[in-house]
């Protein structure tokens, strides 16, 4: 029983990590019809950002680590806004060459990440708390998923609370329903892909910091590995829905942990995951949007 | 004399000359600098050259299912690790069979393109249910299962990060080792053309056509009554098939495979030629192979020059990456010329009265529209 806790727990600390990440594609998606190849280097960047502040202020300190997060969230919506404005904008509707575009760049910005900080992964030090376990009837579960658990409801709950409660929200939600609608009543849509691209930025920012506080360090190739789960939860959870994104992160993170226990094929038994969905749902669990 | 060469027996005989050349190369001593390694009679100018074949071959096979076709595929690195892999490993298991050395490695070659004709099948039939987007997760997802089962060495097969090697006795003799260099290269320019010739008697038949006007309006092609899963499906699975084939010669070239030719990253690669060398252009394939081979070995080379290493570290750090220079240029490419390296070769001779059909290729739009 407490091994299946165990799994439970790190296994839905595990989702909150790609919830983060998937939680960006999968709006960009909805609204834009963009697979952001880049997103990996968002979280990425993110990272080492994060890192490199974190222990100036203060390394290994709770202080640090919050700083770190708060330097990841603005530097993760700055790079996503840029990239935005700078590569995407120009190829508007033209979905294959934005694709190719953030494929590009995905590439060239993790060869230069390999260039400035080399390509093995750097141990990283954090407050002693996340590295110790808190008994749960009667299983250890390490102190980190809770920071990882704690900070996807926020994110979710803040991104919510933005789609249903300011008048951008709406038109982010009325664009992900029907595009050509919202641009005929005269709103710039454009204004919302900026700002769908830095949300998305923001909380993968956030997610490069907590990756690397869960894998203990950080790498030039972080982002990218994450980034393949990503996109196998927002194919499962539907391109384009936020809430089909929480469930399916959670669902596969679960899968994941416990496949790789008791078998060893935690990303086979993902893969085989997706097949099931794409053979009987081909838009997901919670997909509706066709671009 | 320019409109005997856009004939069809034009074309044909520009093609002889430029095979017949480059079969001549190995007899000759041409020696570019800062292109080739040495003059182009030494092993070490061979098996680059060679190698950078077999990546065009590969890239020939890629540009079927995303040039022709239109389907964005991020898994077909699996069908070349499939030819690599496959060959190493039948070789190794029929090894003990004590048939003669001839006859398993002929039945292994055979095997390992079934065992790749069989997977292209698997893999396109249940990718090919979704489009656009999400037959790219797809392909993205079953490529990378493969990649984790051949790093965690599944079977005892694979050999995990150490990767297999080709089994030397079982190989023919005129094509191990440095000395025959030059047989190797020999085979890799016929695999080129085999696959060159396969691509066109693909997309020149019936079949072709069908999987071409499936890419521009597949709503019509459905109504026409036909059937764009069923066309679809023969020519993701006739290119893992030459994708295989690349990757025995792969396998033969280098004696061995390493898990690196089974990741996302390098079917990104692939991506990355076929654009520089210009969507929908079968000659683009080719080019974008070697231009991009020759440029990733050289700038590796530039990067350890003293020049660049004198250089502030705001300029040396990307100057030494080989992946960030290409991968700006990529998207320079992208945004800017998105005919790549032939499209603005068409673009230029169009003034004068050369090719007209210099458009740029339509796959580039809106494929899931």
């Amino acid at each position: 029983m407490s091994t299946v806790l165990l799994l439970l727990i790190t296994g839905v600390g595990l989702g909150a990590l790609y919830f983060l990440v998937a939680s960006g594609l999968s709006l960009i998606y909805g609204l834009m019809g963009v697979l952001n190849f880049a997103h990996g280097s968002f979280l990425t960047l993110s990272g080492f950002l994060g890192w490199e502040v974190g222990r100036r202020v203060g390394d290994g300190t709770w202080l640090g680590l919050v700083v770190g997060m708060l330097v990841g969230l603005v530097a993760g919506a700055l790079v996503a806004a840029i990239t935005e404005l700078v590569f995407i904008r120009r190829l508007y509707n033209r979905h294959i060459e934005q694709v190719l575009v953030t494929v590009g760049l995905g590439l060239a910005s993790v060869a230069l990440f390999e260039g400035i900080w080399g390509s093995d992964p750097i141990q990283i030090s954090v407050p002693g708390w996340l590295r110790e376990t808190t008994e749960i009837l009667g299983s250890h579960i390490p102190n980190d998923r809770w920071l990882l658990i704690g900070a996807a409801v926020v994110v979710l709950a803040l991104i919510v609370l933005f789609l249903q409660r300011t008048s951008y929200g709406l038109v982010i939600r009325a664009g992900v329903e029907n595009r050509t609608m919202v641009t005929a009543l005269g709103i710039d849509v454009r204004r919302a892909f900026t700002i769908v691209f830095a949300i998305g930025g923001a909380a993968a920012g956030l997610g490069g910091v907590l990756a690397s506080v869960y894998f203990g360090t950080v790498s030039a190739h972080q982002g990218t590995s994450l980034l393949i789960y990503a996109f196998i939860v927002t194919v499962i959870g539907g391109l384009g829905s936020l809430s089909g994104a929480a469930i399916a992160s959670v669902l596969v993170a679960v899968i994941q942990q416990f496949a790789n226990y008791y078998w060893g094929i935690g990303d086979l038994a993902i893969v085989l995951a997706l097949a099931v969905v794409v053979l009987v749902r081909p838009t997901g669990l919670m997909g509706k949007v066709k671009h | 004399m320019r409109s005997f060469l856009s004939s069809r027996w034009g074309k044909l005989a520009i093609g002889v000359v430029l095979v017949g050349f480059a079969a001549m190369l190995p007899l000759l001593n041409i020696h570019i600098p800062g292109v080739l390694p040495g003059p182009t009679y030494t092993p070490g100018a061979l098996s680059v050259l060679a190698y950078a074949m077999l990546i065009a071959a590969l890239a020939l096979s890629y540009h079927l299912i995303f040039g022709v076709a239109g389907m964005l595929s991020f898994g077909h690195a699996m069908f070349f690790a499939a030819g690599a892999y496959g060959l190493g490993i039948l070789l190794n298991l029929l090894a003990p069979s004590g048939m003669p050395p001839e006859a398993v490695f002929l039945v292994a070659i055979v095997l390992t393109l079934v065992v790749a004709l069989v997977l292209g099948n698997l893999v396109g039939a249940l990718a090919l249910r979704v489009t656009g987007i999400s037959f790219a997760m797809v392909t993205l997802a079953f490529a990378q299962a493969a990649n984790v089962m051949i790093r965690r060495n599944t079977g005892d097969l694979t050999g995990g990060e150490e990767g297999v090697r080709l089994e030397a006795s079982l190989v023919p003799e005129a094509l191990v080792g440095v000395v025959n260099t030059r047989n190797l290269y020999w085979l890799a320019l016929g695999i080129l053309v085999l696959v060159y010739l396969a691509c066109v008697w693909i997309e020149r038949s019936r079949l072709g056509h069908v999987v071409a006007a499936a890419r521009e309006n597949e709503l019509r092609v459905t109504v026409l009554g036909l059937r764009p899963y069923t066309v679809r499906l023969f020519v993701f699975g006739a290119a893992a098939v030459l994708a295989a084939v690349a990757g025995i010669g792969f396998m033969l070239l280098q004696s061995s495979a390493t898990p690196r030719i089974s990741t996302a990253d390098f079917t990104l690669t692939l991506l990355v030629i076929v654009v520089l060398g210009g969507v929908g252009y079968r000659w683009g394939a080719i080019v974008g192979g070697i231009v991009y081979t020759i440029l990733d070995q050289r700038l590796a080379e530039l990067a350890s020059s003293s020049w660049i290493a004198e250089l502030p570290p705001v300029l040396h750090i990307p100057l030494s990456e080989p992946l960030f220079i290409l991968g700006m240029l990529f998207v320079l490419v992208v945004m800017f010329a998105p005919g790549g390296i032939v499209g603005i070769s068409h673009r230029l001779t169009k003034g004068r009265g050369g090719k007209k059909d210099a458009a740029e290729p339509a796959v580039l739009q809106d494929l899931e529209a």
